[in-house]
């Protein structure tokens, strides 16, 4: 197929527009302090139907323990990293919790099937939008955020970014992007009949974010 | 001319009128469409609550999309080296045919029989689904819309909402003939639950995913996709294969081009703010990832679009990050809905680009479609002249001095009836005694008008001249020449 490349580049080189358009200038940031920032991701992430609890100076793991319980998601599933070992470490007996540390083709089905619950960290949250920014790696995979029916995503509002323009900036993306990089916000939906919102369509049906400090 | 093509040309036209004819007598589609564009254009208004910001923003994504199309050549060669280093395998096809058989032949080399795959409207420029059902490969939509409009063997008719010409009752209809284990239903958070367990096995036991993409990032070598229900990235990240599709024209220069381009995308598509799922891919699985595909293929697909560069003015076309905005706010598509048009891209959009794609000869009768109201120029997000761009085509099909602008099928639609009616009226009013002999007697032999005009009096009543025109009762009145 390469003279399918030539020649398409080809006939995109000689027929090359005249005009040369203006540069594109980018909005400003919205100069949202710390409490702005949170009320926007609280408000626009229950907007969609996520939960958000603030935990503020507490410890997260007293909600994971008297939460999940009570609301039947006991099959946890965690990776490897400091999430993973505070839950594996401290976690309530009633909790049968899961490491995810194989190649998921190991155990895909049971993935699939035998996990009510994942819980990650969360590398970034962006306010105007009520958006986790994750980078799954290793220790957390991707498919943790997507298959289980319930995700907790732990999220430090130190790292709560105004927007995705402000974070991609911030964080200088543009030098070196992860294998893969996701946006949430909020649970899977779809309105695809009648353009009516339906939840849990095929990714989490709930996800729930602990906000930390 | 020759015969062939105004024979085609005849053809497209009375087939478009065919289809035409269908949709406006198929009330309950029509309510179907009326329903949904209402709720789709009141969530969008919402999204926009200040004009300013609103014209900022469709100002920066327009000069976004036209840089990009500017640099093209070169931004899909610095996106295929990106790609290349980061380990996605890159393929070039000029039509169709060699998209499908690039596809299947990835497949075929990994044995992968089964796929899942996430919405792609340039697969369906390909008919990809049929190529690879033909080959023994067996291909699963995995989109909830894709999904009823694959077990109804439609195509889609919106290219956001793709099954939007179905109520629930269709929707529960098709679950009961192909899913009688699943108790009948028209409730439609119970729909999507089935669907929900229908599908998650696919996903679990696919060969391989195909996608579309929503932009490409030419720095970083970065696919983009956009979604909201979670379909695009199992499709992606659960089978061990994932190939992308997507036409030469989605390449953006930098990852700073992004975040202003999605937002304005997916408050023009469906008036979210943002949809549930960003998903940015760069590279395969890597040494110690535990999922994730473990190769990943990205299919740039021109099919037309190279040659879409006439002039400055057509080349705009290509600056539509397809939210289906101008679809949503035309007054013939919510009349029509998406089959009459019989192209792939169906409403404003479809008209300005599906003649320039495939030739004003083949589907330059799309262009008629349209009432000039304006409002898809208004709302399109990168601020694409789509009235003036139906206009110019319209001119184009039916313009005497073929070849000129180099538009395939250019002047093909000119009918010499017409044309010569167009000349006399130019010599009548050209010259002003023999204009007041044509209007003297146009209104005094009013009672010899014809009362059956052809088509034009199909649906409407017969125009009659008036006694007397109007210069003859200003005249009376007093008033002067001016
Ligand atoms: S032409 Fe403009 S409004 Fe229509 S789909 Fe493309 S970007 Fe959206």
């Amino acid at each position: 197929m390469t003279d399918a490349r030539h020649n398409i580049l080809e006939r995109l080189r000689a027929n090359r527009p005249a005009t040369t358009p203006a540069p594109a200038t980018y909005q400003k940031p919205l100069g949202w302090d710390r409490e702005q920032r949170i009320a926007s991701f609280v408000e626009r992430m229950q907007a969609v139907r996520g939960e958000v609890h603030r935990i503020g100076d507490g410890d997260w793991m007293d909600w994971v323990n008297s939460e999940l319980p009570s609301r039947g998601l006991r099959r946890v599933l965690v990776g490897r990293g400091d999430i993973g070992e505070t839950v594996a470490g401290r976690h309530a007996a009633e909790l049968d919790v899961r490491r995810y540390e194989e190649p998921i083709e190991n155990w895909k089905d049971a993935l699939f099937h035998d996990v009510d619950v994942a819980i990650t960290g969360v590398r970034a949250g962006l306010a105007e939008s009520g958006s986790l920014v994750l980078w799954p790696n290793p220790d957390e995979p991707r498919l943790m955020s997507l298959v289980p029916p319930a995700h907790v995503a732990v999220l430090s509002v130190d790292t709560l970014y105004e927007n995705f323009a402000e974070l991609v900036q911030a964080q200088n993306w543009a030098a070196g992007m992860p294998t893969n990089a996701l946006l949430i916000s909020g649970p899977s939906k779809t309105a695809d009949i009648e353009q009516t919102l339906a939840y849990g369509i095929h990714g989490p049906k709930q996800l729930i974010t602990l906000l930390v400090g | 001319m020759s015969t062939t093509s105004s024979s085609t040309s005849q053809d497209q036209s009375r087939a478009f009128h065919a289809r035409i004819d269908d949709a406006l007598h198929n009330d309950q589609m029509r309510t179907n469409f009326r329903r949904a564009l209402t709720g789709i254009m009141a969530h969008r208004a919402k999204q926009f609550p200040d004009d300013a910001q609103l014209q900022a923003l469709r100002d920066q994504a327009r000069a976004v999309r036209a840089n990009s199309l500017v640099r093209q050549p070169e931004l899909l060669e610095q996106l295929e080296r990106k790609l290349t280093e980061n380990g996605i395998q890159v393929h070039w096809a000029e039509n169709p045919q060699q998209a499908n058989s690039i596809i299947r032949g990835i497949l075929q080399a990994a044995g992968a029989k089964t796929v899942v795959k996430g919405k792609s409207m340039v697969s369906e420029e390909t008919e990809l689904n049929h190529d690879l059902e033909q080959h023994g490969i067996e291909v699963i939509e995995s989109d909830l819309g894709e999904y009823i409009i694959q077990l109804a063997e439609e195509p889609p008719s919106h290219i956001v909402a793709p099954a939007i010409h179905k109520n629930r009752r269709d929707v529960a209809e098709l679950f009961k003939r192909f899913h009688p284990e699943i108790p009948y239903t028209e409730d439609i958070n119970e729909l999507t639950n089935s669907a929900r367990e229908i599908l998650r096995h696919r996903f679990a036991t696919a060969d391989a995913g195909i996608s579309g993409v929503n932009f490409a990032v030419a720095e970083t070598g970065t696919l983009c996709l956009v979604e909201n229900e979670g379909n695009g990235r199992l499709s992606t990240t659960a089978p061990r294969i994932h190939i992308a599709i997507t036409g030469i024209e989605k390449v953006v220069e930098k990852l700073a081009d992004v975040p202003p381009l999605l937002e304005i995308l997916t408050k023009s598509a469906t008036g979210q703010p943002i949809t549930t799922y960003f998903n940015m891919i760069s590279r395969p699985r890597q040494p110690g990832e535990l999922d994730g595909p473990e190769a990943v293929h990205l299919v740039l697909l021109d099919n037309g679009r190279s040659r879409i560069r006439v002039d400055a003015e057509l080349l705009d076309t290509l600056r539509c990050i397809r939210c289906g905005a101008c679809i949503n706010h035309c007054p013939v598509y919510v009349q029509l809905g998406g089959h009459a048009y019989g192209t792939v891209y169906p409403g404003p959009i479809g008209l300005a680009l599906e003649p320039q794609r495939i030739g004003l000869d083949k589907v330059g009768t799309l262009t008629s479609a349209c009432t000039m109201c304006g409002a898809c120029g208004e709302v399109c997000p990168v601020r694409i002249p789509l009235p003036k761009l139906i206009n110019r085509l319209r001119a184009e099909a039916v313009d005497g001095h073929p070849g000129q602008a180099g538009l395939p099928g250019h002047g093909s639609l000119r009918k010499s009836t017409e044309a010569t009616t167009w000349k006399l009226w130019r010599l009548l009013y050209s010259r002003p005694g023999l204009y007041r002999l044509f209007a003297a007697s146009a209104t005094r032999l009013r009672a010899l008008t014809p009362s059956k005009l052809g088509g034009w009096t199909r649906y409407r009543s017969t125009p009659k001249p008036a006694p007397r025109s109007l210069r003859e009762l200003a005249k009376k009145e007093g008033f002067g020449n001016d």
